[in-house]
């Protein structure tokens, strides 16, 4: 089947070239610069979309391409094409917008593939678009319910996409085939009732044959999960549980019946390493979010890093990073995979404020540091990882704890450059006044145990961009934002980290010094995360901000 | 539902097709007519004084409500004292029904599930928050403190209010406008605001999906050409610069141009002690402030 569908694909780029040389178009494959030196190769757009789970797993391979969530299956979100580069990145010049007309946060990261763009838009709209021109393709938006209420906007982060279908998750819980060509819905299959609290924001990861999927939820007491479907028909191959039921393993860590309303959603998207066939995900707060009464205990594996093998579902070590959180501390940021000779690790900027490198093979902590400005914790345990201070816990009246809710970073994407050997992440500076209140739970109905402000402080909360190097947790450099923003970070082979700020502002910086090099005013704060491809020789630069999708190249 | 055609067809017995269209036609209208009638109906808490729908309310409040409006509903830097009897968007169960669901325009209120916090409510939830403000709401409209007639008289005279703050159309603009300051923000906060202005600086432009507002933060440049500005910050992003100098000038500047910028969170308003406004002065200008955002 495999083998089938890898003609098929072989077949369609022969097409492809025809009208253009087979030297300019292998020239294309092989390298990101040469992609952009045979400008001419590529004028003509395939129009087929097959993309093979090989495909994906050597997206490295099709620079042009932007493959999934992350644009590798490392969660490095780094482009290897270089023609826009610190030389030239000043020139930089707007090629055009695609306007979804939706209000709230447009968080998506599009893909692309071929020359077409497929993204996702508030209330679950999704699109392939020219990605030349912008011009659309089709649209699709999904009928949602009357009575949805996810947590936090109507939001979606984008598409996965495997063979001739692109998938989408649901603000009502459906996982979603569309027609890659079309946006015809070609299976739509109910992973849960939604009308329990859940959701899905994700962009879905396939790997191999399969559609792997989280669920949102953490807010209204819903026992969390990562789904596994089959690609071809929708049907759902494997179901892991983030609260462990009755006789598994972990289920100690839940007083009494509170692992039925445990939360632990996993609504960022996963990596996956090929070498130990293992796919990487991360998991949000216990419920209720604000009050550890009634769920004495670790609480497994909310606030985790699960190593999970994707043909069976089964788990094969997890890491606690915030164990019986009371901060709304959720891990979901994406597990960044990087090799340091021998040693193979998982980087992960955590809500809580601390910058984890974990050994992928077994999940054992190498390093935890600070990385913003922590309270809640001030000891490690024996395996160094940080452990809450008791005064920390919310109060009736309210406690003053740092970092704030949102967190020391949230769910917009770091960035790892290779080139540079430097992480990059997007660091807000907020404390908040936590404060905790008894709430009876009602299947569907908001679940914190009360709420938090923000504290009394005279100075105004603040953000950066950060450079760590990974080997050490240190600062390298960063970028003080004036307001916390929610923008990931993209780098890319022409020396460059692109992000986003509070004030709507897309920028262009030096990847060695931190030194803005291009800015562009979008007119509205920034809640996505970049990406890079290129088409007709030409690399453009993408973010989503306000309703709009806005594209970059050189003039 | 099959009521209303039950008696239609009883006062108009004849069945031809053209009737049955009507019959039709009249039943959609009083259905329609049933619809309204269930809002009407709706313009009522229907858990009006329940006590366990207000204990209902405060979790809700508390996660939806308390980040701008505090603890208690007694309000805060970013949101009005709801234990006010008085609303400045109405005081009626369908008024505060009305501003919790669909927001204030032109305000920091937001739509209901809009707000970042929380995650929205249904409308039984609305119903229940508005039970539990009705439960802390004190009994009796706010007294007047002082003598507005003589605070309205200091405000444009010898306290100097405006000549930085308007109120409805008159006065500066150095300042926020205080037109509606009376009924949008705590009295304790405003009492903080003319005693300590530094201590939380009053907060200016909110933009539409920026989770932090401007604030009137003071700021000093220095342009190229050796021309200094002081003024506040009307907004401002990482490379540019809207400033108001304090002749009321409109300042717009590229910050890379700039050869000095400074800027402080030391109000340019002056902090009135004692003996720049006494006591019972305040409460004068405090009851003009309270008369005018009730108007």
């Amino acid at each position: 089947m495999k083998k089938v569908k890898a003609i098929g694909r072989n077949k369609s780029r022969f097409l492809a070239s025809l009208g253009t040389t087979v030297v300019a178009r292998m020239a294309l494959r092989a390298s990101a610069a040469l992609v952009l030196v045979g400008s001419g190769a590529s004028f003509e757009q395939s129009s087929n979309a097959q993309v093979t789970s090989q495909r994906l797993v050597d997206a490295a391979k099709e620079p042009q391409n932007w493959l999934m969530y992350s644009g590798d299956y490392a969660g490095h979100r780094f482009s290897t094409l270089d023609q826009v580069n610190t030389g030239n990145a000043a020139t930089l010049v707007p090629k055009w917008a695609y306007q979804t007309m939706a209000g709230g946060k447009f968080e998506t990261t599009p893909l692309v593939v071929d020359g077409v763009l497929y993204g996702t838009g508030q209330d679950d709209r999704a699109f392939g678009l020219d990605a030349r021109s912008g011009r659309p393709i089709w649209q699709y938006q999904r009928a949602l319910p009357a009575d949805i209420r996810p947590c936090c906007g109507r939001v979606n982060r984008g598409l996965a996409i495997l063979g001739d279908k692109v998938f989408l998750g649901t603000l009502d819980a459906h996982v979603i085939a569309l027609d890659a060509k079309t946006g015809n819905v070609v299976w739509d299959v109910t992973s849960v009732d939604y009308r329990g609290g859940y959701s899905i924001t994700l962009a879905p990861l396939a790997i191999k044959n399969l559609v792997i999927i989280g669920v949102s939820g953490g807010e209204y007491g819903i026992r969390g999960f990562i789904d596994a479907y089959d690609a071809a028909t929708g049907e759902r191959k494997w179901r892991f549980y983030t609260v462990p039921g009755p006789g598994e393993p972990g289920h100690d860590s839940w007083e009494g019946e509170s692992w039925k309303i445990g939360g632990a959603p996993a609504w960022i998207t996963g990596t996956f390493d090929l070498a130990t066939n293992t796919t990487f995900w991360t998991t949000g707060n216990p419920s209720p979010s604000n009050r550890g009464e009634g769920r004495a205990g670790d609480n497994l594996y909310s606030n985790c890093l699960l190593a999970i093998d994707p043909d069976t579902g089964k788990l094969k070590w997890y890491y606690q990073f915030s164990k019986h959180d009371e901060h709304d501390y959720d891990a979901t940021q994406v597990p960044v995979m990087i090799d340091q000779g021998e040693k193979h690790l998982i980087v992960h900027a955590n809500r809580n404020g601390f910058f984890y490198v974990i050994d992928r093979t077994n999940g054992k902590l190498v390093s935890a540091t600070p990385f913003a400005k922590v309270t809640w914790s001030d000891s490690q345990d024996a395996t160094g990882t940080p452990v809450a201070r008791k005064d920390a816990s919310p109060t009736p009246d309210g406690n003053r704890v740092c970092p704030g809710a949102a967190g020391a970073t949230n769910w917009m994407s770091p960035t790892y450059d290779p080139q540079t050997k430097l992480f990059y992440v997007t660091a807000r500076e907020q404390c908040d006044i936590f404060s905790t209140a008894p709430q009876p739970y009602e299947a569907g109905h908001a679940y914190y145990g009360s709420a938090y402000f923000p504290n009394d402080d005279a100075a105004p909360f603040t953000g950066a961009l950060r450079a760590l190097d990974p080997e050490t947790g240190k600062l390298k450099w960063e970028l003080k934002h004036l307001s916390p923003t929610w923008a990931g970070v993209l780098s890319t082979a022409g020396g460059l980290v692109l992000t986003g700020d509070a004030e709507g502002n897309f920028m262009a910086l030096d990847a060695a010094s931190g030194k803005v090099l291009w800015h562009f005013q979008c007119g509205a704060s920034v809640y996505a995360s970049p990406m890079s491809f290129a088409v007709g020789g030409k690399q453009y630069l993408a973010v989503a901000a306000g309703s709009a999708l806005f594209t970059f190249a050189l003039p | 539902m099959s009521m209303p055609i039950t008696n239609f067809r009883r006062v108009e017995p004849s069945a031809s097709l053209w009737t049955s269209f009507r019959v039709m036609g009249c039943t959609l209208i009083i259905s329609l007519l049933v619809a309204v009638t269930g809002l009407i109906a709706q313009d009522k808490n229907p858990y009006a004084g329940d006590p366990k729908a207000a204990k209902a309310g405060e979790s809700q409040f508390r996660a939806n409500c308390a980040f701008c409006h505090g603890l208690g509903a007694r309000g805060g830097g970013r949101g009005p004292d709801l234990t006010r009897a008085q609303k400045r968007h109405g005081n009626g169960d369908a008024d505060l029904f009305r501003t919790i669901n669909e927001g204030v325009p032109g305000t920091a209120m937001p739509p209901n599930g809009a707000t970042q916090q929380g995650v929205g409510m249904t409308e039984e939830e609305i119903w229940q928050v508005i039970s539990y403000i009705r439960s802390v709401q004190v009994k009796a409209p706010v007294q007047p403190m002082g003598n507005a007639a003589h605070g309205k008289e200091l405000f444009y005279g010898s306290a100097s209010c405006s000549t930085c703050h308007m109120v409805q159309g008159k006065g500066g603009r150095l300042g926020p406008d205080l037109s509606t300051t009376g009924s949008a923000r705590s009295t304790s906060y405003l009492v903080e605001s003319i005693r300590e202005p530094s201590r939380r600086l009053a907060q200016g432009i909110s933009e539409a999906m920026k989770e932090f507002s401007q604030e009137y933060e003071t700021v000093k440049v220095e342009t190229a050409d050796g021309q200094k500005f002081m003024g506040v910050v009307l907004n401002e992003d990482h490379f540019t610069l809207q400033m108001m100098d304090t002749r009321e000038n409109l300042r717009l500047f590229e910050k890379d141009k700039l050869k000095s910028f400074e800027k402080t969170r030391e109000s340019l308003m002056p902090a009135y002690d004692q003996k720049t406004l006494s006591d019972k002065e305040m409460q004068d200008i405090l009851a003009y402030l309270l008369e005018v955002g009730a108007q």
